[in-house]
């Protein structure tokens, strides 16, 4: 027991209520966010110390005893991806100061985010299948919202194509749920664990594995599921579109890490193998998509499909390494990516637009901008010594090493075309000519100082920072990732944890 | 009505999919629904149904008089509902805002492609200071 | 909507509609009942109200604006989950105290705390949607 597990959702849900109460106070709603983000880094990180040092740590909710009531259990996978929401939680509501304007701000801007917080915590944490269910729907009712927020034309057009697919897949996803309760009557995962290798129908529980892989395929955007995405994620304004791209789609990798390796492990030949065709084509499709398109938010869209397939495919592999390697892609992949598509829309800023072409004169003007831009593409195309490169070295390695030639070249390939598409962005809207329409702030407006962007210069600079700070030190954050993948392949543990001793 | 239950939920989920692969927006919507609904019938059928005591527990006695139901199935699909119902109100608000914005419920013309996305995010720091944007 | 009997009926009707709501969110103490189908009808009259006279006359009936009554269900369920944990226990395990006036005994708990929150949310939710609605 430990009572510490609920913060991580209480804090965000207190945050959120404040934040209603005092929604006419923008100074006061900006102060909590950002407060309230800090505070649950703070209890993230105690819980984090007492996972390190005692393994799982798990919380019967009222006192009713697993798997009667709900659990909570975080075990070092469930702390890692905590950990990377805390992180990126903070910087996004110190972006949101000025990038969020007043009247998103009246309508409720800060509690949705941190209802959305809560929600992504709440599935990270839970070790009840219906419960998470219901995480998923706190956190898919907050990214609705903020989504539609705003109701131009175009983020009308892109949350329908949202709000509709993640709707089905939703009910998909109770389907499965309630498929799971009529084989087992159960809906405590590490129970369901025990009782799954005990239904007779084996070609059923396949079956459900397959209703689970689409689910959470078309919450993680994967091939051919993943078409809302590059149609929706570039509309809002982009703190949001940063909060999305990182967190949200690593949330449906994490619940196909979460079943794919404690519930249905029965048929790894059949499921794992779909696992590892569809990781493939996400990775290849995506980067072709990013390479075909010329809006700077559209090519991230993209760029988010393709790095699932990474991760995806680290499952597949299913072995400690391979895990591990996902696990590690996922959290760097988090931190590369919104650092992207915060630089993007400071860029926006300075331009006025996303398109390329009427883009350019960035590296000119604004050489320290193009600094950190070149870390995080850098670090997405996996180059040393950044963060990026342990997480596909770790990845090729995993694959070499059970001989999957095929897809580990693949996956080298993909990192190259990743590199083709970020030059793109490079060469036309940093080396490019300054073009001929542009604000009148460019090239004036200095990124430090009075008048600056400086408020949104520092969630940049505090990522990039920590990209190099894990491409240069990557060593304990691998250690992490292994305890993680080990706990994972080995469920007996996590079962342990949640129902005592057997 | 084990075997009429789960007949009902299929041919109202195969509906829900015919809907929702219809045009016009509301066709769509009401899709979700149905196809919500029958989730929640599979949910309530693949919970055995059993003609038993309810699962109260009357006054002055500690436990419910057995055999009782089972009520969990019933919780759940009244969880899955208010949830439904949640979203279906903004599903709902959102296809109205789409129509009063965009002129037209059907699908093809909704998801027209748009113009320059940067038009959509309010343009500079203008709207930080200057109040309403 | 302009129409006497809907108006008169309104009167009338919202005061035993509360009423109502209010009974069926204490009887989902011991029995079917509670916050949750109290707050739907609670919501159903101010529905009601708005329908016959408008938003404008209903935001001030309601004296509370609806998303502060969110604010506040949200507030009074996240209270009633931290009370036990300062008794150190976990997160929403059920607290009970009972006061006695004489021959009749109250019963206060978390569990009525929550239920009063999920009675604010609903209905704080279901007005803000119609209210929402109404005056596109």
């Amino acid at each position: 027991m430990n009572g510490l597990l609920v913060l991580p959702i209480a804090i965000p849900l207190i945050t959120a209520t404040l934040a209603l109460l005092f929604r006419k106070n923008s100074f006061l709603q900006r102060l909590i966010g950002v407060t309230g983000m800090a505070a649950l880094l703070v209890s993230v990180l105690f819980i984090f110390r007492d996972v390190h040092t005692d393994g799982i740590q798990v919380l019967q909710l009222g006192n009713w005893a697993a798997p009667f009531g709900i659990t909570l259990v975080a075990d070092m996978l469930a702390m890692l991806m905590l950990g990377i929401t805390a992180i990126m939680g903070v910087v996004v509501a110190i972006y949101s100061i000025y990038d969020i304007d007043r009247e998103r701000e009246r309508f409720g801007y800060y509690p949705l985010l941190n209802i959305l917080i809560m929600g992504v915590n709440g599935s990270f944490l839970t070790g009840d299948i219906f419960n998470l269910y219901v995480w998923f729907e706190v956190m898919l009712i907050a990214s609705f919202t903020l989504l539609a927020l705003g109701n131009s034309k175009n983020q009308l057009q892109g949350a329908l194509k949202y709000v509709f697919i993640n709707l089905f897949s939703s009910l998909m996803f109770l389907f499965g749920v309630a498929m799971l309760y009529g084989m087992t009557g159960s809906l405590n995962m590490a129970d369901l664990a025990l009782r799954l290798p005990e239904v007779e129908n084996t070609g059923l529980v396949t079956t459900v594995a397959m209703i689970f892989m689409v689910s959470f395929g078309i919450k993680a955007a994967v091939f051919p599921l993943f078409f809302w995405l590059p149609a929706s994620y570039h509309t809002p304004p982009v703190a949001i579109s940063a909060i999305f791209g990182g967190l949200l789609t690593k949330v449906g990798v994490y619940a196909l890490i979460r079943v794919f390796t404690l519930l249905f492990v029965n048929d790894t030949g059949y499921t794992h193998t779909i696992l590892l065709w569809v990781g493939g084509f996400t990775m290849v499709i995506g980067v072709l998509g990013a390479a075909s398109h010329m809006e700077f938010r559209k090519i991230l869209s993209f760029h988010i499909v393709s790095q699932i397939g990474y991760m995806i495919m680290g499952l597949a592999f299913n072995t400690a390494m391979g895990v591990m390697g996902a696990i590690f892609y996922v959290l760097h992949n988090i931190l590369a990516k919104s650092n992207l598509f915060l630089i993007s829309g400071i860029a926006q800023r300075l331009l006025g637009t996303f398109e390329l072409k009427k883009m350019g004169g960035l590296y000119r003007h604004y050489p320290f901008l193009a600094v950190l831009f070149l870390i995080s593409a850098f670090a997405l195309a996996g180059f040393p010594p950044l963060s990026g490169f342990w997480a596909k070295l770790s990845l090729v390695k995993a694959g070499l090493s059970i001989e999957q030639y095929v897809i580990t070249g693949v996956a080298i390939l993909v990192g190259l075309l990743t590199l083709f598409s970020m030059t793109k962005i490079w060469l036309s809207a940093f080396w490019g000519k300054v073009p001929d329409e542009v604000p009148d702030h460019f090239g004036k407006q200095p990124l430090f100082g009075a008048g600056s962007l400086y408020i949104l210069m520092i969630p940049v600079m505090i990522i990039a920072g920590l990209i190099i700070l894990i491409g240069l030190n990557a060593q304990p954050l691998l250690e992490f990732c292994m305890t993680a993948a080990e706990q994972l392949l080995n469920p007996s543990v996590y079962i342990e944890a949640v129902l005592g001793p057997q | 009505m084990d075997t009429l239950l789960p007949i009902i939920a299929g041919a109202i989920f195969a509906t829900g999919i015919y809907l929702l692969l219809r045009r016009s927006l509301i066709l769509t919507i009401i899709g979700i629904i149905l196809i919500s609904n029958s989730v929640n019938l599979a949910l309530f059928s693949l919970g055995r149904i059993s003609s038993e005591n309810p699962p109260l527990i009357a006054a002055g006695s500690l436990e419910p008089m057995a055999p009782f139901a089972n009520p969990l199935p019933q919780a759940l699909i009244l969880t899955a509902i208010v949830i439904g119902f949640g979203l279906l109100a903004f599903a709902l608000a959102l296809a109205y805002r789409s129509y009063r914005e965009l002129g037209t419920v059907d699908q093809d013309e909704l998801l027209q492609d748009a113009e320059d996305t940067s038009a959509a995010i309010l343009p500079k720091n203008g709207s930080k200071e200057g109040g309403n944007a | 909507m302009k129409s006497l009997i809907l108006h008169t009926a309104t009167r009338l009707m919202i005061g035993v509609l509360i009423l109502f709501s209010l009974f069926l969110f204490f009887r989902g103490h011991d029995e079917p009942g509670g916050g949750f189908i109290g707050g739907l009808v609670g919501a159903g009259a101010f529905t009601l109200y708005a329908i016959a006279f408008g938003t404008e006359a209903t935001r001030k009936v309601l004296r509370i604006d609806p998303i502060t009554l969110i604010a506040l269900g949200l507030l009074s369920l996240v209270v009633s989950g931290l009370i036990p944990m300062f008794l150190n226990e976990p997160f929403l395990t059920g607290k009970w105290l009972f006061i006695e006036w004489g021959a009749m005994e109250t019963k206060l708990s978390t569990p009525l705390l929550f239920d009063i929150g999920v009675y604010l949310c609903v209905v704080g939710f279901i007005v803000t949607v119609i209210f929402s609605l109404e005056e596109e």
